[in-house]
C-alpha cells in the first residue's frame, strides 16, 4: 500500500485515510513517511474533549466544529472508543452523532478504537494528528470516553482540554477522577435544561476552587450548555480561543509541546525496543526454558530480568565489535 | 502491537427507518473482533462513500428494507469508484428479492444476505474474502 | 377451600419430579418471549390472589380485561383491515377496491417513505423511494384518485401516517367534502404516534415538542369536529418489531400513551374530551399464550392508569381499543409458505385477545410487497377464524384459564415496573432522549439473535427443519420503474394548473399559525383544497419547527 506525501499535503482524503490506517496497523512501513511529514509540517491546534459517557460530547463537538467551519477553519476529528476486552472489536459510535458535519468537505472524521493500549496513549493518535496537520487541517479535535486511562492521556496531548459533564451523572464527587479536575481547562456542564443543573454547578464550582491557587484565575472556566439546541456553544468557542491566546502569551504552549514531544519520543522508543529487542527475546525457545525455571522456582524473576538485560547489552557490544572489525 | 482489525461500515441508504437488523449485525461483528462504524439512518450515497473513505473501511454493509436498492446501490457503487475505493468489499442485506441479485452482483456487490442469515455466516464470509485478498 | 398452592407442590414432588427424572424435559428452562417462567402446570392456586371483580370483571366493565364491549364479536366480528398501498394512487385504489370486494371491512393505507417524511415525489431525497413501501401522495389530486369510488361515509379508513398526519387528515376531510360527506361523519384513524417513530420506526420529521403540538392540535380539532375519528393509534407493533419482548411492548406503548395524555392536558384539553378517541396498535407474535395474556394485560393496565393517574370519569376514556397486526418479524424468507401457518396462529391469538381490528400479513412479505393472491390468503385466514372456528361466539373464551390469568397478571406487574422506571427518568420523552428505551429494545433484539444462532430459540425452516433446495416464490410484486417519473410529471401538472397566489398565501398562514400556536388543522384543510403539496407544507414547518436530530445508541 503506497501512500503519497503529495496527496496527503494536498488534502486528498483517501490518501489521508490510508495513511492513518497504516499508522494504526503497519507502523514500520509508515515511519519514513512520518519522518518527512514531521520535518515539513506544523502541528494543528489540538482540542481534547472528554467526560463520562452520555453527557453529549459528540453533540457538542458537532456544534463546535460547525462554529469553527464558519470561521473558515478546516477541522479534523479523531473519535476514540474503547475496544472490547473480550473480542478485541469495537463499536465506533461517535461519527453517527456528528451527522450534521460528517459530510462537510472541510471536515475529516476518523473513528479509532483504543485497541488495549492500557496505561499509555496509542502512539497512532499522535501520528494521526501529524498526518492531519500535514494535510492542512487547522484544528484537530480528539474525543474520548472518560472511563479509563484515556482521558488523562488526551489531556496530556491536547493544547486545550474540555471536560464535558451533565447534572446527575452519578455521584457528583465520583464523577471526576483525580487528575481530570486538575487537567481540564474548560468544564462544560451540558444538558443545562435539567432541573438539577444549579446544584451541579455549585458542586463543580466548589471542586474547581479547591484546585485553584486562590488568585484571580481565568482558567479553568466553567460553562453551561444545551448542546442539542446550540445554546452556550458560542461561549465555549470563545473560551477555547481565549485559552489558546493565554497559552501563547505565557509561553505555556511551547512548554506543553515540548512535553508532548518528549512523551511521543518515549512512546516510539518503547515501541521500537519492544519490537526489536524484547519481542524476539520473549518469542525465543530460550525464554520458554527460562520461564519454566522460574515457575519451578529454580530461578527468580528478578535475577532473570537482570540476566536478560545483560544479555541484550552484550549482544549489542558484540554487534558493535563485529561492525568495527568489518570496518577495519 | 496492534493486530489489524477488520473495519466495517454499516450503512442505511435512503429513507428506510428499519434499523433492527443493522444494529444487531453491527454488534455481532464487534463481538467477532471487528471495528464497526454504523452510519445511522437517512444516508445519501455521498454520505456513505464519504464515511467509507475517511474511515478507510475494508467492508461496507448496506441495509435496506424499502425496496429502493435498485436505484440507490448503483449510485453508491459509482461514487465509490470515483473515490478510487472500488476495492472495498460491499455486502447487502434486507428485503432484496432473488430476482434482483444478479443485477446487484454485476454492480460489484459481493454478497446479499437474506433475513435470517446467522451472523457467523456473515463473519465467515468477510474473513474468507479478506483473507484471500 | 382446598389449598391449591399446597396441592400443587404436593403434585410436583409426588408425580411431576419423578416423571421429569425418568423422561427429562426438552429444555432446562421454559420461558415466554419476555422471559417469564412457564410452569409445568397452572392451577387455581395461581389465581387465588387475583380479584375477579377488581382485576378482571366482565367485558365492557372496568378494567375491561375481558374485552371492551359486552357483546364483543357476537355483535360484530373485528374489522378486517389489510394494510395496503404501493405505487400510484390509481394502483392502490384498485387494490383497495379488490380488498373490499373480497370482504375486507375497513381500509388501511400505507404511504411511501417520501410522503411519510414530508417530501414531494419530485424532491431529491425521494429518489428511488417513490411508491415503494406505500402509495405516493403529493397533493389532494392523488388523494382524490386514491378514494375514487370509495364512499367515505360507508368505509372507515386507517392511515399509517405520523409526522405529517395533520396534512393527510386535512386531505381526507377535503376528499370527504367533495363526496358530500360531512367531516363529522368520517370514521377512521390517523396513526399519529411520533414517539414510537423516535424509538423504533424512524419516519420522524420534527423534534418532540412541536410534534406533540401537532398531535394535540389533531386531538382538539377532532374533539370538536370529528367525533367518530380515532385521533391516534398508540403503537406497540413497531416497538415489538424492533426487537422488544411482550412486556416491553405493553410498557413502552402505554408509557407513550401517558405522555400523549399529559401533552393534551397541558394543552388545556379535558381528559374525558379526548381520551375516548385514543386507540392502540399491537403486535401478534408467536408465543400464543403470552400474546393473548398480553392483550388482556394491556387493557387492564391502561384502564387503571386512566382512572388512577388521570382521574378519567367516563368508561370510554378507560377503554383500550386496539388494532393488531401479525408479526412481520416472525416471518421467514426460507420456506415462505410456512408463514401462512404462522399468520393463522398469530391471528387466532389476536382474536382470542379481543382485538377491534386486524391485519394479517401475507406469506411473501419477507421477500417483497404482497401480490393479490397472497393478500387474499391473508384475508381468508381471518375469515376462516371468524366463520369456522367458533371463537368469535363468546367473549374472552380463554378467560378463566389458570395459565392465561396468571400470565395476564404477571405482565401487568412487570409492565408497571417499567412504567415506574420511566417515571423516574422523567417520562417517555426524557427516557427516549437518554436512550433508555432504545437500549432496552436493542439488548432484547440482540439476545434473541444469539438465542436463534445458538439454537436455543427455534425458527422452523431457518435453524431447524431446513431445506437444502429452497423453493422459490415465483411471483412477487414489483413496482413499476417509470413510476417516479410519472408521479413527478403529475405533480408538475397540478402545480401548473393551480393558483400560485393562493398557494403562497396559504403557506404564509401556515407559517403564522405555526409561530403563534393556533391550531393548524383549519389552515391545512384550506391549503390542501387549493392543491398545496405535502412537501411545500412540511418545508415551511421544517423551517419553523426544526428537524429531529436522531441520537443513537
Amino acid at each position: 500500500m503506497q501512500v503519497s506525501i503529495d496527496e496527503i499535503r494536498s488534502g486528498h482524503k483517501p490518501a489521508i485515510a490510508r495513511a492513518i490506517t497504516l499508522v494504526e496497523n503497519e507502523r514500520r512501513q509508515i515511519w519514513p513517511l512520518l519522518k518527512e511529514l514531521f520535518a515539513t509540517s506544523e502541528l494543528a491546534s489540538l482540542v481534547g474533549v472528554t467526560g463520562p459517557p452520555g453527557c453529549g460530547k459528540s453533540t457538542l463537538v458537532e456544534k463546535l466544529v460547525a462554529g469553527w467551519l464558519e470561521e473558515g477553519e478546516r477541522i479534523g476529528v479523531i473519535a476514540i472508543d474503547p475496544s472490547s476486552e473480550f473480542s478485541g472489536g469495537a463499536l465506533l459510535g461517535d461519527r453517527i452523532r456528528m451527522d450534521g458535519i460528517s459530510s462537510e468537505p472541510e471536515v475529516f472524521i476518523r473513528s479509532m478504537a483504543t485497541r488495549g493500549y492500557l496505561g499509555g496513549l496509542n502512539p497512532a493518535i499522535f501520528d494521526t494528528v501529524l498526518i492531519l496537520s500535514a494535510a492542512g487541517y487547522d484544528r484537530i479535535v480528539i474525543e474520548t470516553v472518560g472511563v479509563g486511562q484515556n482521558e488523562i492521556d488526551i489531556v496530556n496531548l491536547a493544547d486545550t482540554t474540555l471536560v464535558v459533564t451533565m447534572p446527575e451523572v452519578g455521584d457528583e464527587i465520583q464523577a471526576f477522577k483525580a487528575g481530570l479536575m486538575e487537567a481540564g481547562d474548560i468544564f462544560v456542564l451540558n444538558k443545562a435544561d435539567h432541573p438539577r443543573v444549579n446544584r451541579m454547578e455549585l458542586v463543580l464550582q466548589q471542586m474547581l476552587e479547591l484546585n485553584s491557587s486562590g488568585e484571580e484565575q481565568e482558567f479553568p472556566r466553567l460553562l453551561k450548555t444545551i448542546a442539542t439546541r446550540g445554546e452556550g456553544v458560542d461561549e465555549v468557542l470563545e473560551a477555547v480561543g481565549d485559552h489558546r491566546l493565554k497559552l501563547e502569551k505565557s509561553g505555556d504552549i511551547a512548554r506543553h509541546r515540548k512535553q508532548v514531544m518528549r512523551r511521543h519520543i518515549l512512546h516510539l522508543l518503547e515501541e521500537k525496543v519492544r519490537e526489536q529487542l524484547i519481542d524476539p527475546l520473549l518469542q525465543s525457545e530460550d525464554f520458554k526454558q527460562i520461564l519454566d525455571q522460574v515457575v519451578k522456582r529454580k530461578a527468580d524473576p528478578y535475577s532473570t530480568a537482570e540476566d536478560l538485560l545483560a544479555r541484550l547489552k552484550s549482544a549489542d557490544q558484540q554487534r558493535e565489535e563485529v561492525n568495527l572489525s568489518h570496518e577495519n | 502491537m496492534a493486530e489489524k482489525n477488520i473495519k466495517v461500515l454499516i450503512a442505511k441508504p435512503g429513507l428506510d427507518g428499519h434499523d433492527r437488523g443493522a444494529k444487531v449485525i453491527a454488534r455481532g461483528l464487534k463481538e467477532a473482533g471487528m471495528e464497526v462504524v454504523y452510519t445511522g439512518l437517512r444516508q445519501a450515497p455521498e454520505d456513505i462513500v464519504n464515511a467509507a473513505v475517511q474511515e478507510d473501511v475494508d467492508v461496507i454493509g448496506l441495509s435496506i428494507l424499502s425496496g429502493a436498492h435498485r436505484q440507490l446501490f448503483p449510485v453508491i457503487m459509482e461514487k465509490l469508484e470515483e473515490a478510487g475505493r472500488e476495492d472495498v468489499l460491499v455486502l447487502a442485506g434486507g428485503t432484496i428479492p432473488d430476482k434482483d441479485h444478479d443485477e446487484l452482483h454485476d454492480l460489484g456487490i459481493k454478497a446479499i444476505f437474506q433475513p435470517g442469515t446467522p451472523i457467523e455466516e456473515i463473519v465467515d464470509f468477510i474473513e474468507s474474502e479478506l483473507g484471500a485478498a | 377451600m382446598a389449598d391449591f398452592k399446597d396441592m400443587y407442590e404436593q403434585w410436583k414432588s409426588d408425580k411431576y419430579e419423578p416423571t421429569k427424572s425418568s423422561f427429562g424435559e426438552r429444555r432446562e428452562e421454559f420461558t415466554t418471549d419476555s422471559g417469564i417462567p412457564v410452569k409445568p402446570l397452572y392451577t387455581p392456586g395461581e389465581i387465588e390472589d387475583i380479584d375477579y371483580l377488581d382485576d378482571i370483571n366482565f367485558p365492557g366493565q372496568f378494567p375491561f380485561t375481558r374485552g371492551v364491549y359486552p357483546t364483543m364479536y357476537r355483535s360484530r366480528v373485528w374489522t378486517m383491515r389489510q394494510y395496503a398501498g404501493f405505487g400510484t394512487a390509481r394502483e392502490t385504489n384498485e387494490r383497495f377496491r379488490y380488498l373490499l370486494e373480497q370482504g375486507q371491512t375497513g381500509l388501511s393505507t400505507a404511504f411511501d417513505l417520501p410522503t411519510q417524511i414530508g417530501y414531494d415525489s419530485s424532491q431529491n431525497l425521494a429518489r428511488g423511494e417513490v411508491g415503494r413501501v406505500g402509495v405516493a401522495i403529493d397533493t389532494l389530486a392523488d388523494m382524490e384518485v386514491l378514494f375514487d369510488e370509495i364512499p367515505l361515509d360507508e368505509v372507515s379508513t386507517s392511515m399509517t401516517i405520523n409526522a405529517p398526519a395533520a396534512v393527510l387528515l386535512a386531505m381526507y376531510i377535503a376528499v370527504g367534502e367533495k363526496q358530500g360527506v360531512d367531516r363529522a361523519d368520517l370514521t377512521g384513524t390517523t396513526q399519529n404516534d411520533i414517539l414510537k417513530e423516535y424509538i423504533a420506526r424512524g419516519t420522524y420529521i420534527f423534534p418532540p415538542e412541536p410534534s406533540l403540538r401537532l398531535i394535540t392540535d389533531i386531538f382538539e380539532f377532532c374533539a370538536e369536529e370529528m367525533p367518530r375519528w380515532n385521533t391516534i393509534s398508540i403503537s406497540g407493533y413497531h416497538i415489538r418489531e424492533a426487537g422488544s419482548d411482550a412486556v416491553q411492548e405493553v410498557a413502552f406503548t402505554l408509557a407513550n400513551g401517558i405522555e400523549y395524555v399529559e401533552a393534551a392536558l397541558d394543552a388545556g384539553l379535558e381528559v374525558d374530551e379526548f381520551a375516548p378517541r385514543l386507540s392502540f396498535f399491537f403486535n401478534a407474535q408467536m408465543n400464543f399464550l403470552e400474546e393473548i395474556a398480553k392483550f388482556r394485560a394491556a387493557r387492564r393496565l391502561w384502564a387503571e392508569i386512566m382512572k388512577e393517574r388521570f382521574g378519567a370519569q367516563k368508561d370510554k376514556s378507560c377503554m383500550l381499543r386496539f388494532h393488531t397486526q401479525t408479526a412481520g418479524a416472525a416471518l421467514t424468507a426460507q420456506q415462505p409458505q410456512n408463514n401462512i401457518v404462522r399468520v393463522a396462529i398469530q391471528a387466532l391469538a389476536a382474536a382470542l385477545g379481543g382485538t377491534q381490528s386486524l391485519h394479517t400479513n401475507s406469506y411473501d412479505e419477507a421477500l417483497s410487497l404482497p401480490t393479490e393472491e397472497s393478500v387474499r390468503i391473508a384475508l381468508r385466514t381471518q375469515q376462516i377464524i371468524a366463520e369456522e372456528t367458533g371463537v368469535a361466539d363468546t367473549a374472552d373464551p380463554l378467560g378463566g384459564s389458570y395459565a392465561i390469568e396468571a400470565m395476564t397478571d404477571k405482565i401487568v406487574s412487570e409492565a408497571r415496573d417499567y412504567l415506574d422506571e420511566i417515571d423516574k427518568l422523567g417520562g417517555m420523552v426524557e427516557a427516549i432522549n437518554a436512550g433508555y428505551v432504545q437500549r432496552e429494545i436493542q439488548d432484547t433484539a440482540y439476545e434473541m439473535q444469539k438465542e436463534i444462532e445458538e439454537g436455543d430459540r427455534v425458527v422452523v425452516g431457518v435453524n431447524k427443519y431446513r431445506e437444502e433446495e429452497e423453493e422459490k416464490v415465483e411471483e412477487i410484486l414489483t413496482v413499476d420503474e417509470e413510476l417516479e417519473n410519472n408521479q413527478t410529471a403529475r405533480l408538475e401538472k397540478v402545480k401548473e394548473e393551480r393558483d400560485q397566489a393562493s398557494v403562497d398565501s396559504h403557506l404564509q398562514e401556515i407559517r403564522s399559525a405555526a409561530q403563534s400556536g393556533d391550531n393548524l388543522m383549519p389552515y391545512l384543510v384550506d391549503a390542501v383544497k387549493d392543491y398545496v403539496s405535502i412537501g411545500e407544507i412540511c418545508s415551511v414547518l421544517r423551517d419553523e419547527f426544526g428537524e429531529y436530530e436522531a441520537r443513537h445508541f
